[in-house]
C-alpha cells in the first residue's frame, strides 16, 4: 500500500492505493465521488470518462497511481458550488438527453472535452467523438442535439424528440 | 487483477534498470495491458510505467523523417503529426478520444495485435523502432502474432518514419472493437511502393508484395485489378472468413491508392 493524493474537483483527496487500484475505484470508493459509473470494466462504453490535467479518460483503464499529484474533474465537478447546471447539463435536460442516465456523466464529460476542442462541432463530428461513449436508452440523437444545443447552435431544424 | 507495484521513473535509464527486476513489465497508456491485467492474462510483479519519461513523448520532424517519442499518445500525434498526413489520420481513427488520450505509439507496436493499425504503417514507410539500445528495422521487427523482436525488458523510446511521397490508410473498421477488420497502408517513396496489410493474417502484419510489385511500376488504382490476394494463412472469425478479408484487402489497397492521387 502506498498513499496517493489526487485533487478531486479541486478538493485534494489523500487515501491509500495498491498498485491495481483504479482511478474509478479511488474516485468512487476513497473520494465517494459516485457520479462516475462503470458500465462495462472492459475500456468500450465510457461511462466511467473523467479529465485528468483537462484531458478525458476513461478511469476504469487507468491506475490511480497513475493519477497521484493530478487534478482530476468528475461529473460532480460540472455544476456550479450553488448547484446550477452547466450549460452541456441544461442542454441534456432541456433536450431529453437521457432516459435511464446511467451513461450521462461519461457522455457529459466527453462532451465538454470535445467542446473544449471544437466549439461548434457538426453533427458528425459529435457522432464520431462519442465513439466510445455507449448508451442503450436513447438511439443518442437527443444527445447529440443537446451537445449542439449546448454549443449555441440552432437545433430545431433537428427532428424528433 | 493480482496484486503489484506500480512505479513511475522520470527517465529511460531508471525505468531499464526497474525493467530489470524480475517479472518487472513496462506499462504504456494502459489501454491493452490493464484490460489484460483485469483477464489475468499477465501476473507482473512490477509494473514500471512510462508515463513520467519526458524525453520519450512528442512528434518532430528531422529533414524528411518524423521521430515519434515511443510514449507518445495517439491523440498527440494525430494534432501534431501533421507533416506526415496519413499517419497523423491513422492516429486520429484508432479506438476513441479517450483511448487516444492514453493510448501510446509505443505500446501500440510492442504488443503488434493482430488487428492494430500502427503496425502496418510502421511497415509500409519502412521505419525505424529505436529502443534503449539499438535500432530495428520495422522489415526485421514484427515477427508473428503479438510477437516482435523486442527482448525482454526492451522498451521502445522512438519511432523513425521516412515520410513518403504519398500514402494513405484505408481501415475497414469492425465496430464493436473500433479495431481494423482489415486495414492496408499504402506507401510510395522514391525507390517504390510499400504496401502492408493488418487484420487479415493469422501472424499479424505483412507486405502485400504483388501489389508492390504492380504499384511501382504504375501507380494506379487500376495496377491492382488483375491481383489476387491470396486467402492462404488469413484468420477466419465470426467477423469474417479469409476469402472475405482476402477480398477486403484487394478492394482497399485500390481505395487507398486512388485516394492518394
Ligand atoms: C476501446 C479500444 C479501442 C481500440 N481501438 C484500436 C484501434 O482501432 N486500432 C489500434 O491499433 N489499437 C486500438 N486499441 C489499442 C490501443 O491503441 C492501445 O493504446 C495500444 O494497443 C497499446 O498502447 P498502450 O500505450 O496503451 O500500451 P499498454 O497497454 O500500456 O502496453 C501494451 C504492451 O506494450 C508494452 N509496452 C508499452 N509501452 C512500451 C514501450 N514504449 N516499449 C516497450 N514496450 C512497451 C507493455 O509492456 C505491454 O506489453 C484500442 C483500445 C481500446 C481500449
Ligand atoms: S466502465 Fe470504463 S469504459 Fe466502460
Ligand atoms: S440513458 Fe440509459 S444508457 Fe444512456
Amino acid at each position: 500500500m502506498t498513499k496517493a493524493t489526487i485533487t478531486v474537483n479541486g478538493k485534494p483527496v489523500t487515501a491509500e492505493i495498491e498498485g491495481r487500484t483504479l482511478l474509478v475505484d479511488f474516485l468512487r470508493e476513497k473520494a465517494h465521488k459516485t457520479g462516475t459509473h462503470v458500465g462495462c470494466d472492459t475500456s468500450q462504453c465510457g461511462a466511467c470518462v473523467v479529465h485528468v490535467n483537462g484531458v478525458a479518460v476513461k478511469s476504469c483503464t487507468m491506475f490511480a497511481a497513475e493519477a497521484d499529484g493530478a487534478e482530476v474533474t468528475t461529473i460532480e465537478g460540472m455544476a456550479g458550488a450553488d448547484g446550477s447546471l452547466s450549460a452541456i447539463q441544461a442542454a441534456f435536460q432541456e433536450h431529453h438527453g437521457l432516459q435511464c442516465g446511467f451513461c450521462t456523466p461519461g457522455m457529459i464529460m466527453s462532451a465538454s472535452a470535445l467542446l473544449k476542442e471544437n466549439p461548434k462541432p457538426t453533427e458528425a463530428e459529435i457522432r464520431h467523438y462519442l465513439e466510445g461513449n455507449i448508451c442503450r436508452c436513447t438511439g443518442y440523437h437527443n444527445i447529440v442535439k443537446a451537445i449542439m444545443a449546448a454549443s449555441g447552435q440552432d437545433v430545431t431544424s433537428i427532428a424528433a424528440e | 487483477m493480482y496484486a503489484f507495484d506500480v512505479t513511475r521513473p522520470k527517465t529511460v535509464d531508471e525505468a531499464v534498470a526497474a525493467l530489470s527486476q524480475e517479472d518487472a513489465q513496462a506499462l504504456g497508456g494502459g489501454q491493452t495491458l490493464i484490460p489484460t491485467l483485469k483477464q489475468r492474462l499477465a501476473s507482473p510483479s512490477a509494473l514500471v510505467s512510462l508515463t513520467g519519461i519526458e524525453d520519450m513523448k512528442g512528434v518532430c520532424q528531422d529533414g524528411d523523417t518524423l521521430v515519434i517519442g515511443g510514449g507518445t499518445t495517439h491523440g498527440t500525434v494525430a494534432s501534431e503529426g501533421g507533416a506526415y498526413p496519413a499517419l497523423a489520420a491513422l492516429a486520429s481513427n484508432i479506438g476513441d478520444p479517450a483511448v487516444r488520450n492514453r493510448g501510446t505509439i509505443g505500446g501500440s507496436l510492442a504488443n503488434n495485435d493482430p488487428s492494430a493499425c500502427y503496425p502496418s504503417a510502421a511497415l509500409a514507410s519502412n521505419a525505424t523502432i529505436v529502443t534503449n539500445s539499438r535500432e530495428i528495422a520495422a522489415d526485421d521487427y514484427f515477427q508473428g502474432l503479438f510477437t516482435t523482436a523486442l527482448d525482454e525488458g526492451e522498451i521502445i523510446t522512438s519511432v523513425r518514419f521516412p515520410i513518403p511521397q504519398a500514402a494513405n490508410y484505408q481501415k475497414f473498421v469492425q465496430p464493436a472493437s473500433r479495431f481494423a477488420l482489415v486495414g492496408v497502408f499504402v506507401s510510395k517513396h522514391a525507390d517504390g511502393v510499400r504496401v502492408a496489410v493488418t487484420g487479415a493474417s493469422e501472424d499479424g502484419v505483412f507486405r502485400w508484395s504483388d501489389a508492390e510489385d504492380a504499384l511501382s511500376g504504375n501507380f494506379s488504382p487500376d495496377a491492382v485489378d488483375g491481383l489476387t490476394a491470396s486467402a492462404d494463412g488469413l484468420m477466419t472469425d465470426l467477423h469474417g472468413d479469409a476469402e472475405y478479408r482476402a477480398h477486403l484487402i484487394k478492394v482497399l489497397t485500390k481505395r487507398a491508392v486512388a485516394a492518394c492521387q
